[in-house]
């Protein structure tokens, strides 16, 4: 590592100061095939002197066998290190390298330009400031460069060099420079990029790479090297709001109890009032804790361990932010997505999303429209296939704290994994909530019915389904479920099969034993609808008394008594379960119709008749009703 | 109103900020080029005079926080390994950290501490011993362990062991696949690890460079280069299929340079096998081999000569050759790493054959 820095010899120590005192740039290479990335980046090395003697050695020996520039040596076989890589004179993975300059030191990937290996093209670009855009001049413009350039905008890369490569072939035609230019300005001009900077290039030769070229002398821009050497990349802008993720929960012991995490942006100091997303529980910060002393302040980027002064439940997951802006939470959101597996994404499916510091169940509800990397323009469709790229609506199981990703790139973003192979199938980038959970966080409630059901967005309510054996009750009440769930709410069914066999097997049919039942029914229904849930009730029920008593356990407006009305004869002739023959041949006792009353319902809020309906009608009708009297309306 | 005064000061700001002076200018006089032309002579009013000097006043004091809380290379390195780290030890059920008590597991071993500080880390240390180690790096590694409050594992290949396998009779090659690559599948098959940190750094090999920072291995612990699963951001899918597990490398993006200089201003201990003193060796094939213990068969005429000789990688003793040095400090170490011209690993005489080797050793379970 020869860095011409006399420094080394003359006074490690203050070498070694120097060092720590560099700024820092990530940037990528992409761009179509073969348009000379891995190349570049060979050069850059080998011009910044960072090629050891050895490694030069094995690369002049390799470039005789396997290289593109018959005698010449082949530069991207310094970055090109997989076999089937060097076999195949192509970039198939990315490739992470370093070096350094008096001024700064870089991370660079060199990305991979076959449409094959946009997913590791993707890799690369999410952690860059910077994405030089190699173009070969010969040939302009091509699709994967236009994908490239989408995907590093959509990945929130602002600064974008276009490199218009291989000007040794064209003997630097300035025409061809201008053209190039030209189209990529007009194709990129609402990608959202702060900066486009295009620079002729030889990527082999080295013109304009660490030094310029005088066979450009129409170009009086700064080569490529001094161009990263002194961008002004926005430098973290500590004032956006604070957040930190949290990773881990510290506990040594029963007196620490501390939250570690990676602040995801802005600054946090001792005392400093703060909020934990979803929760909504609040409390202040009570100390900074590090391995080398506790600190006043920390801010982005900083891996930190947080205490509070109250005794709060935190978890991973949650994001703790300052109460003056607190991120927000949601679980159903509009994201832009890239798909990166052959297996087509479908609507519908079942996959895990992963953010910096939670996964849960989600699917992706609905493609809104695929974007077309060649135009922009968006496409209506029903999949979406490998490296395709769309904007969905996806339903999460469990709700996220989140930013919107132009806001912020660490807590805006996801990855999408299959269930069943555990692969990363995909990433997303969320644009903004479809629904927000109202005024979580605004304040510190207690977890109530109220809450609970807020959470699940709808009334709790119960539905005691009442009438003969083989009247209809339970058919209705699984069609009514069905519709519910269809529209999204959160109910349970009790009914004979359920609960006779468990809670109630040891339950008889004689008159005590039928009111124990509905007593216990009534009260396993309750904590159900305390729970949030839409109950619903299948069971003869025949004494009035029990059903009042069943219905005063509810609140008010939380009890609808539904009579499926049968007529003994109806439900005797279809006799479903063949009981009613049983009975009257004497074989089972206290059947109710035939030698135990049922007591008709007379304040019914819904009276179904099954002989003029059918059950689809029962159930359109149930549910009619509800919307009606607002059981469906959104949180209560 | 002292216009000279809010140009040098802009001037002084850009400077230390690193900002150019038409971005200070358009913040504060909303025109990128107006400094310049207050600056050749021009004028402005009084009222866009005084906002521009509140603006800029502001703007100093922000530089002057933002500063105090700058971040340099090595500590975004740092806080990115401790960020892998925490996410594996919330994450997998069963992790290990691999120490090879080498200058990477000493650093790997400090970030560990790091990260989980005030609570010890909370997954064991395993070493795969191919008992031809130098003494020194045994001793240090069960007081390490023991200081920082670990459980350590240590796992032999007891079946090389039966074998006699060592690496004067087997050869290198032999010695180093059944008591190492061996030695660590058993071990981590035997314990059921799901993941195993390593210290492996990007820039020590070409195909290190194209590897994940979490990595998977197949039920026959191997990597499928070709087909590595995206990586994007610090979102990291650790779910692992039944019989596959993880390598995870937390120190991926760190380059030799970065070990040696967060060594040295953390106080990092590590063997004293790095640094020079005087140590029998003897001269075989070109390279210093340490006399490290009876086992070296010394051939005819070989005699044990003491010199100033220190290491640059630690393996097995037999193995790793000495380099001749006179730096007895870490300072001396690392501006002789500087300013030598090859490659760390040449000391090694496992890596130094041709091509695609560290590649196929992966492809078939070396770490
Ligand atoms: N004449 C000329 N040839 C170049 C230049 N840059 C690259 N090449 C050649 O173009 C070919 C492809 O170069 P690579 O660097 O492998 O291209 P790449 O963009 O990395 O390719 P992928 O990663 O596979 O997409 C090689 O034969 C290079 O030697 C240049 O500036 N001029
Ligand atoms: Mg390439």
């Amino acid at each position: 590592m020869s860095h011409l820095d006399d420094l080394i010899s003359e006074d490690i120590i203050a070498y070694l100061d120097a060092q720590e005192n560099k700024s820092f740039l990530r940037f990528i290479t992409c761009g179509s095939v073969d348009d000379g990335k891995s190349t570049l980046i060979g050069r850059l090395l080998y011009d910044s002197k960072l090629i050891y003697e050895d490694q030069l050695a094995a690369i002049e020996k390799d470039s005789k066998k396997s290289g593109t520039q018959g005698d010449k040596v082949d530069l991207a076989l310094l970055v090109d290190g997989l076999a089937a890589e060097r076999e195949q004179g192509i970039t198939i993975d990315v490739a992470y390298r370093f070096f350094s300059t008096d001024k700064r030191k870089f991370i660079v990937a060199d990305t991979p330009g076959h449409e094959q290996y946009t997913r590791n093209m993707a890799t690369g670009a999410s952690t860059a400031d910077v994405a030089i855009l190699l173009i070969d001049c010969r040939y302009g413009v091509q699709v994967q460069t236009r994908r490239h350039a989408f995907i590093a905008s959509l990945l929130g890369i602002k600064h974008v060099v276009c490199a218009i490569n291989k000007m040794d072939l064209v003997d630097f035609d300035q025409k061809v420079y201008n053209d190039i230019e030209y189209e990529f300005r007009e194709f990129s001009k609402d990608l959202g990029f702060s900066d486009i900077t295009c620079i002729p290039m030889s990527a082999l030769d080295g013109d304009n790479v660490t030094r310029g070229s005088e066979r450009a002398e129409w170009y009086s821009g700064d080569h490529l090297l001094g161009y990263l050497e002194n961008l002004d990349v926005d430098s973290a802008d500590l004032d956006r709001p604070f957040r930190l993720p949290v990773q881990w929960v510290n506990r040594p012991n029963l007196d620490f109890r501390g939250f570690s995490g990676t602040v995801a942006s802005g600054v946090i100091n001792v005392g400093d009032e703060i909020m934990v997303v979803p929760s909504g529980k609040r409390s202040k910060v009570k100390s900074i804790v590090t391995y080398d002393g506790e600190l006043d302040k920390a801010r982005e980027d900083m891996a930190i361990t947080l205490t509070l002064t109250d005794e709060i439940d935190i978890s991973r997951g949650d994001v703790i932010c300052k109460t003056d802006s607190p991120c927000e939470q949601a679980d159903q959101f509009q994201a832009h997505v890239l798909w990166m597996t052959e297996k087509e994404l479908f609507p519908g499916r079942q996959y895990i999303i992963k953010t910096a510091n939670k996964s849960a169940a989600a699917s992706i509800t609905n493609i809104k429209h695929r974007v077309d990397v060649n135009d922009l323009s968006e496409t209506a469709v029903k999949t979406l296939g490998l490296n395709e790229i769309g904007v969905c609506t996806i339903q999460t199981g469990a709700p996220f704290a989140f930013d919107p990703y132009r806001k912020n790139r660490n807590t805006g973003n996801f990855i999408i994994i299959d269930r069943a192979s555990n692969e990363t199938v995909g990433v997303g980038m969320l644009d903004f909530a479809l629904r927000r959970a109202k005024n979580v966080h605004w304040q510190d409630l207690d977890v109530s019915k109220k809450v609970r059901a807020a959470q699940k967005h709808q009334k709790p309510v119960m539905l005691w389904f009442t009438g003969l054996s083989g009247s209809g009750k339970s058919t209705i009440a699984n069609l009514v479920e069905k519709r519910l769930l269809d529209l999204g709410r959160h109910t349970y069914t009790l009914d004979g099969d359920n609960v006779r066999h468990g809670l109630n097997n040891d339950l008889g049919f004689t008159k005590a034993d039928r009111i124990e039942n509905i007593r216990r029914i009534a009260e396993v229904g309750k904590l159900m609808v305390d729970a949030g849930l839409i109950t619903l009730t299948s069971f003869i029920s025949p004494y009035a008394q029990e059903r009042r008593m069943a219905r005063e356990l509810q609140g008010e407006g939380e009890f609808i008594e539904i009579f499926v009305d049968t007529p003994l004869e109806v439900a005797e002739a279809r006799d479903v379960k063949g009981l009613y023959a049983k009975a009257r041949a004497g074989e089972i006792k206290n059947f109710t119709g035939i030698d135990s009353e049922y007591q008709e319902p007379e304040t019914a809020e819904i009276r179904i008749n099954t002989v003029d309906m059918t059950a689809d009608e029962a159930a359109e009708t149930i549910v009619a009703y509800l919307t009606e009297h607002g059981y469906l309306e959104g949180a209560a | 109103m002292d216009i000279n005064d809010l140009v040098t000061r802009a001037e002084a700001l850009a400077e230390t900020s690193g900002q150019s002076l038409s971005t200070i200018s358009r913040k504060v006089l909303n025109d990128g080029k107006g400094l310049a032309r207050l600056k050749d002579g021009g004028q402005c009013t009084m009222k866009t005079f005084d906002t521009a000097m509140a603006t800029l006043a502001r703007l100093e004091t922000k530089h002057a926080v933002d500063s105090s809380l700058n971040l340099t290379h090595l500590q975004r390195l740092e806080a990115e390994s401790i960020h892998i780290m925490r996410e594996v030890a919330a994450q997998c059920e069963n992790p290990v950290m691999l120490y090879s008590v080498g200058k990477d597991s000493s650093v790997m071993l400090h970030l560990a501490e790091k990260a989980f500080f005030p609570s010890r880390p909370p997954f064991p240390l395993m070493h795969v011993d191919t008992t031809w180690k130098f003494k020194e790096m045994i001793e240090f590694r069960d007081r390490r362990a023991a200081e920082v409050g670990m459980d350590l594992i240590v796992h032999i290949n007891q079946d090389g062991v039966a074998d006699n396998v060592g690496p004067f009779s087997h050869g290198s090659a032999v010695h180093t696949d059944v008591m190492k690559t061996q030695g660590l599948k058993q071990a981590l098959d035997k314990y059921r690890f799901d993941a195993a940190f390593g210290g492996a750094r990007r820039d020590e090999e070409k195909s290190r460079a194209k590897e994940r920072i979490f990595s998977f291995r197949n039920e026959n612990h191997r990597w499928d280069a070709k087909n590595q699963r995206p990586e994007l951001w610090n979102i990291y899918n650790t779910r692992v299929q039944k019989g596959q597990s993880m390598r995870v490398f937390p120190m991926s993006n760190w380059t030799e340079l970065d070990i040696w200089q967060y060594i040295y201003k953390e106080n990092i201990q590590i063997p004293d096998l790095y640094l020079s003193k005087k140590r029998p060796v003897v001269e075989r094939d070109g390279v210093l081999i340490l006399v490290d213990d009876d086992r070296l068969p010394l051939r005819d005429g070989e005699v044990p000569m003491e010199k100033m000789v220190r290491f640059r990688t630690l393996g097995c003793y037999p193995l790793t050759g000495a380099v001749e040095s006179e730096a007895a400090t870490l300072p001396d170490v690392i501006q002789e790493m500087l300013l030598t011209t090859t490659s760390e690993r040449q000391g090694r005489v496992i890596d130094s054959d041709a091509g695609a080797s560290m590649e196929q050793k992966k492809e078939e379970g070396y770490f």
